[in-house]
């Protein structure tokens, strides 16, 4: 009886570990593959070990040049490229959750080994390229005394700002490097708990309206169903007024939103729920559609339904639409940004994401910059490879990519919050 | 394993070896009911409660087991109660170790085997006291 109970454990264990070799189900694109739910004993973690970067350097494609342009930031997320080619970066790290479980505690230390100690800056940093040479030769801090700002949005000569538990304006002249006074609070964004806190922004390309991406306080409702009003949705704030009302609802954990040129039509990145194996669920970019659900806690992808969740809700389930486009399971998509012909005929429609790469898989996905190519203004074809590199095969990490942003003048910016860099990537000319 | 010599002394229970043991049932049951609360409230601060009290009763069950065992080792043998108490300790720790990692699942993925488990631990700990009392009152009439 007593070598009965090893067995049983090490069987439990075995199935959890779940079934890593062979082939992975193709995830990208509209109709991604998706495999039955495991929920083993112990969830896989593989956890990136960062490293310097030394003497790697991110790989581009052949034509293409990366440089890292400033770096030493207080976690560096998001950017956003002024009218006269001035970048700013949003630099902070946020969440105030308790931990309520042994296990709350446990995977904490463990997921802290896989990013950046540096102190959380709270602030927004500029960089200027005054003389078009590539160096980014001024650097000021721009803002600070912020909280854990992230989504960043230019309307005329208003500049918003979304923290982690507000949206604020500065007053933006062109060349300023440093704002003439402290923010004025447009409103306030769901902040209690913030287990997901990065608050992610767009404007309408009318300027009228921003949207706010605002990610549930959970995985999947573990922290009670309280924890989630007005969570895992995207608000729609009237510039004006501070006024907000939900948009779209059902997104877990909306990361980045950016505006189609020409449609104006607002799309997102979203990062699904863990713990159901490797290859589930895949994160997706979808177009945003006013009053829609897109399934989460109570089911994905469509109508797939999370057990998890209780108690259930068949009519939710039923109402919950598909998103557009997979990007595969755990890439932890964070950054969005629509390309122009700019960047090159082979990038010339579509959109990169930036992928923060998994925890949740034995086998690593993300840790990339990848264009989802668009025709007639939707997602089509595989994900095309743009910045790769950022992890070696024995998984040293030296990198790991966040918010990416077009300069119209044609470079794309990735902001890296492992290494503190903003890296640039321009074809070469 | 060593026949057990005519004349040795019949094994005895430390009185903080039977302290350990009684600590776990506690323990164990709290958690058991913590679950069935969870399983008709759906409010999981239960079973972050009951998670918890697993845990507690995880480190008394170590330390139980530890002793249990080191106890077969001294006394060389594995029969009677001592052997019943460090077999019972050791059900008890693999399946409330099996209990903590299905605690370690998020929100209504606990369901059913938590309480299942909790179940089988509160009732093993129980036979764990049983069996280290009657050791104690052994030790007494001996």
């Amino acid at each position: 009886m007593k070598r009965l109970f090893p067995a049983l454990l090490l069987c439990s264990l075995a199935a959890a570990c779940g079934s890593s070799n062979g082939a992975d189900p193709v995830q990208f694109g509209h109709d991604p593959q998706l495999p039955d739910q495991q929920t083993g004993l112990v969830p896989t973690m593989k956890i990136a070990s960062p490293a310097p970067w030394g003497d790697h350097r991110p790989v581009v494609p052949q034509g293409y040049t990366i440089t890292a342009i400033a770096t030493g930031f207080g976690i560096a997320r998001q950017t956003l490229v002024l009218p006269n080619g001035d970048i700013l970066v949003a630099e902070g790290r946020g969440g105030h959750e308790a931990a309520l479980r042994p296990k709350d505690f446990i995977a904490g230390i463990i997921k802290a080994k896989g990013t950046s100690h540096a102190k959380s800056g709270n602030r927004l940093t500029l960089l200027r390229d005054a003389d078009g040479d590539g160096t980014y030769e001024l650097r000021t801090v721009f803002a600070s005394g912020l909280d854990a700002p992230y989504g960043l949005a230019l309307v005329g000569n208003t500049l918003y700002v979304a923290n982690q538990g507000s949206l604020v304006r500065f007053d933006y002249r062109p060349g300023q490097t440093v704002a003439s006074g402290p923010p004025v609070t447009l409103t306030d964004l769901p902040s209690r708990i913030n287990h997901h806190w990065t608050k992610s922004l767009a404007a309408s390309a009318d300027g009228r309206y921003l949207y706010v991406g605002i990610g549930s306080n959970s995985n999947i409702t573990e922290r009670g169903m309280d924890a989630e009003i007005d969570r895992a949705m995207v608000w729609q704030v009237d510039t004006a007024t501070g006024a907000h009302r939900p948009f779209a609802t059902g997104l877990r954990n909306p990361t980045a939103l950016a505006i189609q040129p020409g449609s104006g039509q607002l799309w997102t990145v979203v990062n699904e729920r863990d713990e159901l194996g490797p290859d589930l669920v895949p994160d997706y970019l979808t177009s945003v559609r006013e009053g829609a659900f897109y399934g989460w806690p109570y089911s994905y992808w469509g109508q797939h339904v999370d057990r998890r969740v209780h108690p259930q809700d068949p009519a939710k389930v039923a109402s919950a639409t598909r998103p557009d486009y997979g990007l595969g399971s755990h890439v932890a998509a964070l950054g969005l940004a629509f390309s122009s012909p700019a960047m090159g005929p082979r990038f010339a429609e579509g959109v990169f994401v930036g992928e923060h790469g998994s925890w949740n898989r034995s086998r690593p996905s993300g840790y990339k910059v990848v264009f989802i190519p668009f025709r007639n203004g939707r997602p089509t074809g595989a994900p095309v490879d743009v910045v790769t590199g950022f992890q070696g095969a024995s998984g040293d990490t030296w990198g790991r990519p966040v918010g990416v942003t077009v300069d119209p003048k044609g470079s794309l910016l990735v902001a890296d919050d492992l290494s503190n860099t903003i890296w640039r990537v321009t074809p070469a000319r | 394993m060593v026949v057990v010599q005519a004349g040795r002394p019949a094994p005895v229970l430390h009185p903080l070896q039977a302290a350990l043991v009684a600590g776990i049932a506690p323990l164990f049951i709290g958690a058991l009911l913590c679950d069935l609360a969870y399983g008709s409230t759906a409010e999981p601060q239960w079973s972050n409660f009951a998670a918890w009290l697993l845990a507690g009763g995880m480190v008394y069950a170590g330390f139980a087991l530890l002793w249990a065992l080191i106890d077969l080792v001294r006394l060389r043998t594995t029969r009677g109660r001592a052997g019943l108490l460090a077999l019972a300790l050791l059900a008890l720790f693999v399946f409330g170790l099996v209990d903590c990692f299905v605690h370690a699942r998020d929100a209504w993925a606990i369901m059913p085997d938590g309480p299942i488990l909790s179940a089988v631990v509160a009732v093993l700990s129980l036979i764990a006291l049983a069996l280290s009392l009657s050791l104690l009152r052994r030790e007494r009439v001996a």
